[in-house]
């Protein structure tokens, strides 16, 4: 079962295909339902490579399918294989499942649209792009699925192309993902460079000899690393470049808000469930190096942290409902980041799998309330909600108790997870990590009453603004529950947050199956923790959970209007666009005018028209030789006969 | 006495492997199965019948091709001499063997909508196209000078006759008599090389001549270099290196579009077999003296190829120089004189092969006067054909993942391991200015002056469109478009898409007529072969290792 590996990206390789080819012809809905199909057919395959994973023994999990050889110059020989192993599949598993549970929300939410096969092409392009970055066995295939999610990000955040706002979006997104890129190339380059090889297998012997068991912990102090301990955090600090433009960590996390422009699907799969995450996974992936490297360990973690709670403070202000969602994201993949940092990557996992879930399902609900309120989405317009929308109203709650962190939910029990690693690491990590908790209860608590309790504001704007509300998508009237394509995955999505905790219960070791599942990728990690310490975490991870619950159910149940709990400087991001533009943006500008005024138009025109001219100047005095009599073509071979000859003959003395 | 005179005047018949030369017999057999079937007919012999005949003939023959490929390759690796030594099979002639056959096969098979449309209806067409397929291939499996003239004679004169096979046209005629005349010069001149080398070596035989080489010293070698030198003369007029290419642009301009697409790929694969067996294997120990000439004819080869295919208006002619400029490439495996320059060379040939007739094949589809200017606006009315040329040009310029570019990857490489840096350098800078003539068509395609208009009424119909947006942002075709004019600030002459207001009218017209543009069906043989060229250089340009192992297993024999 093994050998369905490959037709993981398979499926979704032929449904952009099929979707490229006939797309257009097959319409709405046919090519959602294909290009829907063609992912189901990834998740099936993904689940037959894990049952085929399962039948082995735990040491053995690890399968290696090479395909053919990609790029064979010198001693780079770079081969497109795959490999499964706990961790590339549990990627593959919830990024395929997520993504045919939005196809099909999106079959739903893209009705009617006029580029409606593009959508879907673009969408199966991604997931193809998505799979094999996480299923490479490479550094190199895992840079082109990297680029390849990039791209798919580029085109979708600029999917209504029309728009200035969101093209710029677009554009912003692709530059900035550039300085992540710069890194994870160079990295490359410096492994490349001293080990000759970027497959992992090969790159993580060259960290520690064959006898040495692999991993974190262990007896893996005792082997002597052969790569310098200074190349390692070299490079590992350079891949977390990488993953910091991916996952938008601190300072490259304003493209994410940004990227909002695109439809709320794209948001969704893309900018919210798997490809900004593909940042902690990258990270996760080369635990072998980070864990030799402590430098670089501290800075993620710091990062991490950092990110979490800026994120979160600018969330608590934001009055648009998929930017509280946004700056949401970020600040979650800094709590990842902060377990990659503090070396409990099985707790950053569990929580990327578990965001997965209540991630998609908020941004798919909010899709839903935007939907219902034909395209409206600043909160402070909606209001009462939850009397039209009953199914996305509990579905959105069960979505906001699991960010939260209120047990039993599966949110409490990974963040948790991550909570506890940062206090091993440092106690001020914990602080900074619980402090966040409190805020993520609030901000979306905050989002949660404003949208869903109180009383309708909508009406108001409607009549304010020549009915809006009435005028969205032809229905008219009230707001209303969407087609089954839509709410059917906030269901399903809902039911995996509530239970997706029993993936790794902390009671006894033998609950913990992701740990167990993970445990030859990552070595068995042992926190430093006494039970107790442990039961007082947990404890106080709850009450901070329940107590921002408590402050945003008090200041929002009834008020929606407090501008004095948005201060300006959390509504600009910490006026982060504002540094942007005068470090960056404005300098660049600068630089650009110049360039333009100077360099472009008298020394590269000059050359480039120079050139030209001298070939064209040349081609049309050559053309001349060629007369188009015979006797004069004779002549140039009898000379050049002749230049031959002499130069011979002179040689032969 | 008497009795012995005769038994010594007998001629000896040597032992003939027919398997080893099975390929060319396969040509020459069908060749004459043809025209007897041809005569017995007389005319209403259908064009069809010789389509589907020639096609099946190239098929055979590839398929003996392989054979051999399987023979010299497998598990025994033997290259062997056949025919008392005439002919050698070994892994470098099994591949022009193979390329000959497909030339054939995709020439066969396009190119019937074209010669009906000419009304050239007789079947000696496909004759000819075989028999001088059977000449290309004994010039590469040719282990003797004189089978190598033979083989050169047979490919060339059949090649003449189909330059002029378009009787109605002038210039039809004109490239034919210009082509054999100059062939015929050319002839002379390689036949006086081998005539001197023999003098000198006492032997035509190539294992022999190299057998001499190795094991003696000669002190006065004037003879036997002016030998080595009017051979490669020869040589550089088949392949058609500068300063002895001039046939090639009133050639490949005058002959009907299927001649010049054979010509372009069978003369070259012939050719530049013989150029590469002889000069690099048989005459590889006087290195030293050959290959600063060899350098030079690849340096002017490659900057005069491309120069003068910036300035040509018509496609034919264009692709006559890019052809040029390609030998110029091919020759750059021959500067680094090492195995892997050989085969650089040699997959360069492969990947050639398949650009060119693709080019010329969608170029002889297309029709019309032949004049860039009616390329504009072709994605529109010919969505297929355009989107094909365009992939195939692009490949030729060397853009990555097609075979064009691994191709030159491979020569450049080559000359760069064996520390010829200038030439890969000049390689180089050619090929920048060979990617402005081949854009430049490509421009041409997807610009007419009512772009807009079209691009709005044709919208989602077009098997194009959802490629084209694939790539959001647009600007590019505007960029250089509009930054077309100034270039180069000849007021006489603009270089980059000159717009003369009533061509574009007439694409106006044309549009306005119908509302949408009318597609013109594309022949199942044309659509066939272009869908196998294209497809041939975008998948092996994408996954090189294939073709670039057959490449290297390919060796000459030593």
């Amino acid at each position: 079962m093994l050998h369905s590996l490959a037709y993981i990206p398979g499926f979704a390789l032929a449904g952009f295909v099929i979707v490229l080819l006939v797309g257009s012809r097959l319409g709405d809905p046919k090519a959602g339902w294909v290009a829907t199909l063609a992912i189901a057919g990834s998740f099936v395959c993904s689940v037959l490579t894990f049952s085929g994973l399962m039948g082995r023994t735990s040491t053995g999990r690890s399968y290696v399918e090479t395909l053919f050889t990609w790029i064979p110059v010198g001693s780079l020989h770079v081969t497109v294989s795959l490999l499964a192993d706990p961790l590339s599949i549990t990627m593959a598993l919830f990024v395929t499942g997520v993504s045919t549970l939005i196809h099909l929300y999106a079959i739903g939410y893209m009705k009617r649209d006029r580029d409606f096969s593009k959508f879907f092409l673009y969408f199966n392009l991604f997931v193809f792009s998505m799979l094999m970055l996480v299923l490479s066995d490479n550094f190199v295939l895992t840079f082109l699925g990297w680029e390849g999610v990039g791209a798919c990000s580029y085109f979708l955040i600029s999917y209504f192309f029309e728009r200035p706002s969101a093209a710029t979006a677009g554009k912003f997104a692709f530059i900035v993902n550039r300085i992540g890129d710069f890194g994870f190339l160079m990295a490359m380059f410096l492994l490349f460079d001293h080990t000759r090889t970027l497959s992992y297998q090969g790159v993580f012997s060259k960290t520690a000899p064959p006898s040495c068991p692999s991993g974190p912990g262990g007896t893996l102090g005792h082997c002597v690393a052969q790569l310098s301990s200074g190349t390692l955090e070299a490079v590992c600090l350079l891949l977390f470049l990488g993953a910091v433009g991916k996952s938008a960590q601190l300072p490259l996390s304003l493209w994410l808000a940004d990227a909002m422009e695109g439809p709320t699907p794209v948001s969704a799969l893309i900018h919210a469930a798997t490809m900004v995450t593909a940042g902690v996974y990258l990270m996760a992936r080369v635990s072998p190096l980070l864990h030799l490297a402590p430098v670089a360990s501290w800075v993620i973690a710091i990062v991490g942290v950092t990110t979490a709670f800026v994120a979160a403070t600018i969330g608590t202000s934001q009055d648009d409902i998929k930017k509280v969602l946004a700056y949401s994201t970020v600040s979650q993949l800094g709590y990842m980041m902060l377990g990659v940092g503090s070396g409990a990557y099985v707790a950053a996992i569990f929580l990327m799998v578990t965001h997965a879930f209540y991630k998609a399902l908020l941004f798919l609900g909010s899709g839903s309330v935007i939907h219902a309120m034909g395209d409206e989405q600043d909160i402070k317009k909606m209001g009462g909600l939850r009397r039209y929308m009953p199914i996305t109203s509990v579905t959105f709650i069960i979505g906001w108790l699991s960010i939260a962190g209120v047990p039993p939910f599966s949110g409490f029990w990974s963040k948790g997870d991550v909570l506890d690693g940062a206090y091993t690491k440092s106690p001020i990590l914990w602080a900074v990590g619980a402090v966040t908790a409190i805020l993520t209860a609030y901000y979306m608590g905050r989002e949660v009453y404003l949208v869903f309790f109180g009383e309708p504001r909508f009406k108001e704007v409607a009549l304010n603004h020549g009915g809006d509300a009435s005028t969205g998508h032809g229905h008219g009237g009230e707001p209303h529950e969407p087609t089954w394509h839509m709410w059917v995955p906030l269901v399903v999505l809902a039911f995996l947050a509530v239970v997706a905790g029993l993936l790794n219960l902390p009671f006894t070791s033998g609950l913990g199956y992701l740990e167990h599942w993970l445990t030859p990728v990552f070595g068995t990690t042992h926190l430093a923790l006494s039970t107790s310490a442990k039961w007082l975490l947990a404890g106080s991870d709850a009450v901070l959970a329940l107590a921002g619950v408590a402050i945003a159910w008090s200041i929002w149940r009834r008020a929606w209007d407090r501008p004095e709990l948005e201060p300006n400087f959390l509504r600009s991001s910490w006026g982060l666009y504002k540094v942007y533009e005068y470090l960056v943006s404005k300098p660049a500008q600068a630089f650009a005018n110049f360039a333009q005024a100077t360099v472009e138009t008298r020394i590269i025109d000059g050359t480039v028209n120079a050139t030209g001219g001298l070939v064209a100047w040349t081609g049309l005095r050559l053309r001349k030789l060629q007369s188009g009599y015979v006797r004069n073509y004779a002549l140039a071979i009898a000379l050049g006969m002749a230049g031959v000859l002499i130069y011979l003959v002179v040689r032969a003395g | 006495m008497t009795l012995s005179l005769l038994g010594t005047s007998t001629i000896a018949v040597p032992h003939i492997d027919y398997s080893a030369i099975g390929p060319e017999l396969v040509m020459i057999v069908g060749a004459l199965v043809l025209l007897t079937v041809a005569a017995l007919v007389g005319k209403n012999l259908a064009r069809r019948f010789s389509t589907l005949f020639t096609v099946l003939v190239g098929v055979v023959s590839l398929l003996a091709s392989l054979k051999i490929w399987f023979n010299v390759t497998g598990a025994h690796h033997v290259a062997f001499s056949a025919v008392d030594g005439a002919v050698v099979d070994d892994g470098f002639s099994a591949v022009i063997l193979m390329l000959v056959s497909i030339a054939v096969i995709f020439v066969g098979a396009s190119s019937e909508g074209y010669l009906s449309g000419q009304s050239i209806r007789s079947p000696e067409f496909s004759v000819l196209m075989m028999l001088s397929a059977s000449g290309a291939m004994l010039m590469g499996s040719a282990n003797d000078l004189i089978v190598m003239f033979l083989g050169l004679e047979i490919m060339s004169i059949a090649l003449y006759v189909l330059a002029g096979s378009d009787l109605r046209k002038n210039k039809s005629g004109e490239a034919a008599l210009k082509y054999f005349i100059l062939g015929g010069f050319s002839s002379a001149i390689f036949l006086y090389g081998i005539a001197l080398v023999y003098g000198s070596t006492g032997s035509t035989n190539l294992a022999g001549i190299a057998q001499f080489l190795a094991t003696t010293l000669i002190i006065h070698q004037g003879v036997l270099l002016a030998g080595l030198g009017l051979m490669i003369v020869g040589f550089a007029f088949k392949v058609g290196l500068v300063p002895f290419h001039t046939w090639a642009p009133d050639v490949y301009q005058g002959s009907p579009t299927p001649a010049t697409s054979f010509m372009a790929a069978v003369a070259k694969a012939g050719g530049f077999a013989g150029f590469l067996r002889v000069v690099f294997s048989t005459m590889g120990t006087l290195k030293l003296d050959w290959e600063p000439i060899i350098w030079v004819l690849a340096v002017i080869t490659l900057v005069v190829g491309s120069i003068m295919a910036i300035v040509q208006r018509d496609i034919k002619r264009m692709l006559a120089y890019s052809s040029i400029s390609h030998a110029g490439f091919i020759l750059v495996g021959l500067v680094a004189a090492t195995a892997s320059g050989i085969a650089g060379s040699l997959y360069y040939l492969f990947a050639y092969l398949f650009m060119v007739v693709g080019s010329f094949t969608i170029v002889g589809a297309i029709g019309g006067s032949d004049d860039l200017e009616d390329y504009r606006g072709l994605i529109y009315t010919r969505p297929f054909l355009a989107t094909g040329l365009g992939v195939l040009l692009l490949a030729q310029s060397g853009i990555p993942f097609t075979t064009g570019f691994w191709a030159k990857f491979e020569v450049v490489s080559a000359a760069v391991d064996a520390h010829s840096y200038a030439i890969a350098l000049i390689a180089m800078v050619s090929a920048v200015i060979g990617a402005f003539f081949y854009l430049r068509v490509v421009v041409f395609m997807v610009t007419a002056k009512t772009k807009a208009q079209v691009s709005d009424s044709v919208g989602e119909e077009q098997d194009v469109s959802v490629g084209a947006q694939l790539v959001p942002s647009s600007g590019v075709e505007g960029g250089l478009v509009g930054g077309g004019p100034e270039y180069g600030g000849d007021p006489t002459y603009s270089l980059a898409v000159p717009s003369e207001s009533g061509r574009s009218d007439e694409v106006d017209t044309d549009l306005d007529d119908s509302g949408v543009p009318e597609r013109i069906p594309v022949g199942f043989g044309v659509g066939l072969v272009v869908s196998l060229c294209v497809g041939f250089t975008v998948l092996f340009g994408l996954w090189a290792s294939p073709i670039v192992d057959l490449a290297t297993k390919a060796k000459l024999v030593p």
